[in-house]
């Protein structure tokens, strides 16, 4: 195999495997923005990969499954927003505990859905139809590059929703709420915003680009259903978010990365580098790298103070009688 | 009509107690819930668990032996939330300290034999305490975010003790596996399956709970979880606790996995990587961070875990209705636990209640 083609198939993997990542970590970046943290990601994305795989499975229809998916996560999400915003729970606490919870619900549910006389057990089902990639004629055949022009509805989708999403947070007013709202919520109040409400908005859409993110894996990366299908990266959207500094713009290149090696660990398994690195040691790499690359991105932060930093109010609760 | 929150003066008392018990009725009639929109009868389905995890002698046997590691990792992360280092690592350096002991047990047998239990338990505790202690330095010297960090952790070692139970270490025969530990090295029993697992968990309990509550020690990891900066004008050094906390920490779940694997497993195996760990962070917040009530929750999970795998055997209901639960035991406690500290206002139009 010539290096062209290598490079290639390694960026439409890459692609394919950073839609999923991408949408989950978009929606994370909105919700921390204002505030919250939403340690649930890993849970939310596998309900929607569940949610999405099931509605898939049993009418066919792929628009349909990417609907409910995405209602899924924001239920769960909305959870999550009853139990910080109102209830004022520790946010890391609560984002374990939706974690936990839609990872157990998503193992139950992939056993034993629906009505007992026709009980579907989910696990290892394939899907007949799946998200295709769809090739843009003529510009899928320039080399490398062409890997963008030959992808799936989903990431197309994401070529638009990158730059909007970013004019949407720095460009317009509604953004400024938001971020005013993760930077000082006390002044937002005073201000009239209603701290409460974009919290719960931004927590909700979050979790709905989540479960999105988490139907990508189950109608288009690997149509199927498994436990635990999502294998932490939901986690890795975690650090996603710190890599982007809480720029939407920015997130596609922490995602490229991750992409990028995780694909890149599996064409090595596959092309037999096992002889020389053994595969678990490939298997565990792109978390290794994770972490370095944390430790590092977190170093630099500090010297560079200022925009690299996280929002000043996340992790903590508002409310307006606090003293 | 609307809904407030006000503060109480202090603490209640009487929520802090009835807030849990609350919660984990709640929790079970969700699940009741959750059972019945899957056509499973919920009545049946919580007696055929518990029957599962205490219906005869060796049932119980099975709970408890389950519920050794588990108080054990209840009790690790409890440490190190009280600091508000979210430790969610408990899983791997479990595993760090199942690796410990079996490196023991497989290499150095020029110990005389009735050396290699207690110095493969602490060599478990010392490989648990690196891989917490890891996070620990990390977050001290630089800041990095301690859930992440101790995540990714969990997945180094487990993929690494993969490769060990796979590839280097594999015994001779089978597909997987060390070799077992020399019969001498194991944990001896001392009630049918229940083990000696069972002191080491009790003292550290009595520990903890002295050390915690009775010491300087003790009242300064408070400190720092409450008001760090308070902590920090009393001279108490941060860095250094939180190091502490997480060498002992790590070190304690480390403690956990080499006597699960002295005592039941005596190898290194496949399921190593169990989820006591995750199970642990239930406990400890459960229990509100006290080592003696952590016992009951432990005991509680442990029960949740054996009583859903009987599920599987008798109605034939997916074994992942015990994690069902415990992930929804969490949530009516995260939800309950504002009302120790506030009051709920109901404003009607004319009148006011509060509770």
């Amino acid at each position: 195999m010539n290096w062209i083609d290598f490079t290639t198939k390694l960026l439409a993997a890459t692609l394919a495997m950073g839609t999923s990542l991408t949408y989950a970590t978009l929606g994370e970046v909105f919700t921390e923005k204002t505030g919250i943290l939403n340690l649930g990601m890993e849970g939310i994305m596998l309900m929607g990969a569940l949610s999405g795989f099931a509605t898939a499975f049993s009418t066919g229809n792929l628009y349909l499954a990417i609907i409910v998916a995405m209602i899924v996560g924001a239920s769960f999400s909305l959870i999550h927003a009853f139990l910080c915003i109102s209830m004022r729970a520790n946010q890391v606490v609560s984002g374990l505990a939706i974690t936990m919870l839609g990872t157990g619900m998503a193992n139950f549910l992939g056993q034993r859905l629906g009505p007992a006389s026709n009980k579907f057990n989910l696990c290892g089902m394939n899907l007949a139809t799946k998200f295709d990639n769809i090739a843009i004629p003529g510009l899928h055949k320039i080399p490398v590059a062409g890997a963008f022009f030959d992808v799936s509805v989903l990431t197309y989708a994401l070529y638009l929703l990158i730059p909007f999403a970013w004019f949407f947070m720095y460009k317009t007013k509604h953004g400024m709420v938001i971020r005013s709202v993760g930077e000082n919520p006390r002044t937002a109040a005073a201000m009239g915003i209603s701290v409460s409400k974009i919290r719960y908005i931004y927590t909700v859409i979050g979790g709905m680009f989540a479960g999105l993110g988490g139907a990508c894996l189950s109608l288009s990366f690997t149509p199927s259903w498994n436990d635990g299908m999502t294998g932490g990266k939901g986690w890795i959207v975690i650090a996603l978010v710190i890599f982007s500094a809480w720029n939407p713009g920015r997130v596609v290149i922490g995602t490229l990365i991750f992409g990028g090696i995780t694909s890149l660990q599996f064409s090595l398994q596959a092309a037999g580098f096992e002889m020389v690195i053994p595969t678990q040691f490939l298997a565990f790499s792109p978390y290794l790298i994770t972490l370095l690359v944390l430790t590092a991105m977190t170093i630099i932060n500090q010297k560079k103070k200022g925009s690299y930093a996280s929002p000043a109010a996340l992790g903590t609760s508002f409310a307006i009688d606090d003293k | 009509m609307r809904f407030s929150l006000e503060k109480r003066d202090s603490k209640s008392r009487k929520m802090t107690i009835l807030v849990p018990i609350l919660s984990l009725l709640l929790s079970f009639l969700l699940g009741a819930i959750v059972l019945g929109l899957n056509n499973a009868n919920p009545i049946q389905t919580y007696s055929a668990m518990a029957k599962g995890a205490f219906g005869s002698q060796s049932k119980i046997q099975f709970t408890l032996v389950k519920a050794i590691p588990l108080l054990l990792c209840g009790l690790a992360v409890g440490i190190a939330f009280r600091l508000k280092f979210w430790n969610i690592g408990a899983e791997g350096q479990y595993v760090s300290g199942a690796i410990g002991i079996t490196w023991v047990m497989q290499f150095w047998t020029f110990l005389p034999n009735w050396m290699l239990l207690p110095v493969g338990i602490l060599v478990g505790v010392i490989f648990g305490a690196i891989w917490g202690g890891i996070p620990g330095v990390l977050k001290a010297q630089w800041s990095v975010d301690e859930t992440l960090a101790t995540l990714m952790l969990n997945y180094i070692i487990i993929g690494y003790a993969e490769y060990l139970y796979i590839n280097a270490w594999k015994a001779p025969r089978g597909n997987m596996g060390t070799v077992r530990y020399p019969e001498f090295a194991w944990l001896p029993r001392i009630w049918g399956r229940v083990h000696a697992g069972v002191f080491f968990a009790l003292i550290l309990v009595a520990v903890l709970w002295f050390v915690l509550y009775k010491t300087r020690w003790g009242f300064e990891l408070n400190m720092i979880g409450k008001n760090q900066r308070a902590a920090r004008c009393q001279g108490v050094s941060i860095k250094k606790n939180i190091i502490v906390a997480m060498l002992i920490s790590g070190g304690i779940a480390g403690l956990a996995g080499a006597i699960d694997s002295a005592a039941v497993t005596h190898q290194l195996t496949k399921g190593v990587d169990a989820g006591y760990g995750f199970t642990g962070i239930i406990i400890a917040w459960m229990s509100g961070l006290n080592p003696i009530v952590s016992i009951f929750i432990a005991l509680l999970m442990a029960a949740l875990e054996t009583g859903s795998d009987a599920l599987q055997i008798t109605l034939k209901l997916p074994a992942a209705m015990g994690e069902v639960l415990q992930g929804l035991i969490l949530i009516p406690l995260l939800a309950g636990t504002v009302f120790t500290e506030y009051h709920l206002r109901i404003q009607g139009k004319h009148k006011e209640i509060s509770t």
